[in-house]
């Protein structure tokens, strides 16, 4: 009983860092205190948390390594936008068709989810690793050579331009390796911060059922999980397709914050750029994927401010090692533990 | 152990950045008078009002560029930011009424980075955008400055989208489509060979579009192409099927519509097999000849189209060429050319706005359009004499192709 009230505490902890900084923030746009630069980042930011916490659910929950988070993302995007698009006559109202378009975008991710995880989740060991990291490079290759466009015959899809032809007055959405030129830019602030919330209501809601107790139980002990009849794939899927479905919803909203998007943006290094969120955070700590990718996306951009400016990605992979080995480092560990005697407990739960 | 890992990384970080802060020192003291981008902007209180200021003597525009300096490819930001730099320089020396304030952001090629980069020259007071150096970036970029009302004029970025539906954005340099077509008629009317082969990046806006507009084009004109051939991303290293394909097909010419890293490979492969047709270039494989350990006798015989010769003999461009490569090291290519004509664009625009003093950077945006669509606005630079714009924000100028004859171009 104890344990339950001090997760769910944690949760309530993890909405009201959420809601605050979203409160603050707002308040500070409004004071004109808040520089350009920093405004451009909100919703980004929001986008790569919700991704961190997404994959913390693959990775640290569900402790299968996921490689391909950036190509749930791409397919969210690029539904998302599709959607947004198509939507626009129907749904003349922005925030609605944000909404239906992150929802499409979940949608697309949970199904790409579903096709990777039913086969490989089956499996043991690092399959699960290996094919998500060739399922993104697919999802790059694949939109790369994607024409999608819209008449008033209704929606062409094709594969090269060639066989791409519009009637006029059509709009030609996702242009191959253009990518997707000329999106209405309907993500905001708000939106970002609410599908947080969504995102960590799902998440901890998953991670303190029972479903989520299987879950854990399978990370720790597969064989002694399976004695006591949990079904493996059920559950693993299902923390794998919750994840997916999330960073599709991110995806969408990231897509329509930006008049362009390209498949190669979501590549291998997106997917892992995500992944060393996760792993600075902390595997299977939500608010350190919060806190880590909030930072960690910001700070390449704060660095613009010094005169180190062409050092920026240097200092910024550099910080990246020296957190990773400060966080690692026993004797660090220790000496916090004497300074929060509190500490101690959490790290000794990695 | 673990102490010992921190201290050797420790040491490893601070001798790497003390390696890099060497190299940049000499390169670094050519940009310095307006690029000390933090101390101008503490010692200039009223920085944004620098335009408005009573001094009517001299108007400081502040121009901002956004391009890849890290990353895959910050070859191509790094030509761009230091050609315009060049031109800054130079314009500032000239003691005119139009001063130019220049800092370069970093966009490591990337959209929402490219935007990043955008609000943080915004927060500077930027008045004029030059940028961005690829076109997905410019693109996004495009917008915000279509919103914002800023003019934007970029050296590189090719795709028509840049600058569809959009007043404010102009390009520097052609369009992929319009490559393409110059390529082909260039093909249709010269007697280079009758079967022709292509081989692109199918991963890359700029190469597809040459390519796809070239097919089109060529069909148009009764061209025959024999072979289309593509390849994913710019870091495969072996050609040899798309060679092949080319060869077995019979291809006389093979059109190469790609940046210079893999075209290096495709004429060193090409060599080792044995197969010598015409390679016929884009601008994107201009800068091929300085690539670090090249064998130029691999290019002889090439064809391509640039708007820029290194070795030209006028005297502009053996100043420019001279000083860049004093600065740098290296010749510059058309990356670095589009960015110096750029900076004289704008000053020379500049320069003909009455009452340029009092505005802010909507008016000048608005006061820009007006001259660059004006008609009577020409500006001669090293890509091109008389160098006008359209009312759709494209350049017009004439393409011209060169040769490679023992290392060095030769206009055709």
């Amino acid at each position: 009983m104890k344990k339950i009230n001090k997760n769910s505490l944690n949760g309530f902890v993890n909405y009201g860092i959420i809601i605050a900084a979203f409160i603050v923030l707002q308040i500070l746009i409004g004071k004109g205190v808040l520089s350009n630069s920093l405004q451009s980042l909100l919703v980004p930011a929001c986008c790569y948390i919700v991704m961190a916490v997404s994959l913390n659910l693959t990775v640290g929950i569900l402790g299968e390594l996921s490689l391909g988070h950036g190509g749930f993302m791409s397919l969210g995007a690029f539904s998302g936008i599709v959607a947004s698009i198509l939507l626009q006559d129907l749904i003349p109202m922005a925030p609605v068709r944000l909404a239906v378009s992150m929802v499409v975008g979940a949608l697309a991710g949970a199904l790409g989810g579903v096709i990777v995880g039913v086969p490989v989740l089956r499996l043991q060991g690092d399959y699960l690793a290996i094919v998500t990291l060739a399922f993104g490079q697919i999802i790059k290759n694949i939109i790369m050579v994607l024409y999608v466009g819209v008449d008033e015959t209704g929606i062409h899809v094709a594969a090269s331009s060639d066989r791409f032809v519009l009637a006029p007055g059509g709009t030609a959405i996702i242009k191959g390796p253009m990518g997707a030129v000329g999106v209405a830019k309907l993500a905001s602030f708000t939106a970002g911060a609410i599908l947080i919330l969504i995102t960590l209501l799902v998440v901890q809601n998953l991670v303190n059922s029972r479903s989520g107790r299987a879950i854990m139980a399978l990370r720790d002990n597969r064989i002694a999980a399976e004695s006591v009849g949990i079904n493996v794939t059920k559950y693993k899927l299902m923390a794998f397709v919750t994840s997916a479905a999330l960073a599709g919803a991110a995806g969408a909203l990231f897509g329509l914050n930006y008049s362009s998007t390209v498949a190669s943006k979501f590549d291998f290094n997106t997917s892992i750029l995500v992944l060393v969120f996760v792993v600075l955070g902390g595997l299977g700590s939500i608010r350190g994927s919060i806190i880590a990718a909030a930072l960690l996306y910001v700070l390449p951009e704060l660095l613009r401010k010094f005169d180190i400016a062409e050092y920026r990605m240097l200092i910024y992979a550099i910080v990246l090692i020296l957190v990773m080995l400060a966080t690692n480092n026993d004797q660090l560990k220790s000496m916090l533990g004497r300074i929060i005697p509190k500490r101690k407990g959490a790290v000794s739960n990695g | 152990m673990k102490k010992k890992e921190l201290a050797a990384l420790f040491m490893a970080g601070v001798m790497s950045l003390g390696l890099l802060a060497g190299c940049s020192s000499d390169g670094g003291e050519a940009s310095q008078p307006p690029a000390s981008q933090a101390g101008t902007q503490s010692s200039q209180p009223n920085g944004g009002d620098g335009d408005t200021q009573g001094n009517t003597e001299t108007v400081t525009i502040k121009v901002g560029g956004i391009g890849p300096i890290t990353g895959d490819l910050a070859q191509y930001g790094l030509a761009t930011q230091w050609g315009a730099q060049i031109a800054v320089d130079e314009i500032n020396a000239l003691g005119g009424p139009i001063k130019l304030e220049y800092d370069f952001q970093d966009d490591t090629g990337v959209t929402d980075t490219a935007v990043s980069a955008y609000n943080t020259l915004k927060d500077w007071d930027v008045d004029v955008i030059y940028g961005c150096t690829t076109t997905a970036p410019c693109v996004a970029v495009a917008s915000e400055t279509f919103a914002d009302r800023y003019f934007q004029l970029t050296p590189s970025a090719s795709s028509p989208d840049v600058t569809a539906d959009k007043d404010n954005a102009f390009q520097m340099c052609f369009t992929d489509p319009g490559q393409g077509m110059a390529a082909a008629e260039y093909l249709k009317n010269s007697s280079l060979g009758t079967k022709l082969a292509v081989i692109y990046n199918n991963g890359d806006a700029y190469s597809s579009g040459i390519a796809d507009a070239f097919i089109t084009k060529a069909a148009e004109l009764g061209l025959e192409v024999v072979s289309t051939q593509t390849f994913p991303d710019d870091k495969t290293t072996d050609y040899t099927v798309q060679l092949n394909a080319c060869k077995d097909a019979g291809a006389d010419v093979v059109f190469l519509p790609i940046y210079y890293t893999p075209a290096s490979l495709i004429l060193a492969q090409a060599k080792q097999m044995g197969y010598a047709p015409t390679f016929f270039g884009g601008d994107g494989m201009d800068g091929m000849l300085d690539m670090e350990g090249f064998d130029k006798s691999l290019a002889e015989g090439l064809l391509l189209m640039t708007p820029f010769n290194a070795s030209g003999t006028d005297e502009r461009t053996v100043d420019f060429v001279t000083k860049y490569q004093a600065d740098h090291g290296i010749l510059p290519n058309q990356f670095a050319a589009d960015g110096y004509d750029c900076m004289y664009a704008i000053y020379e625009a500049c320069c003909q706005i009455d009452g340029i003093a009092g505005m802010d950077h909507a008016q000048l945006c608005d006061a820009l359009i007006a001259m660059f669509t004006g008609g009577q606005f020409q500006v001669d630079g090293l890509t091109g004499t008389g160098m006008k714009w359209l009312e759709t924000g494209e350049i017009s100028k004439a393409p011209v192709v060169v040769k490679v004859e023992s290392g060095v171009y030769v206009t055709q």
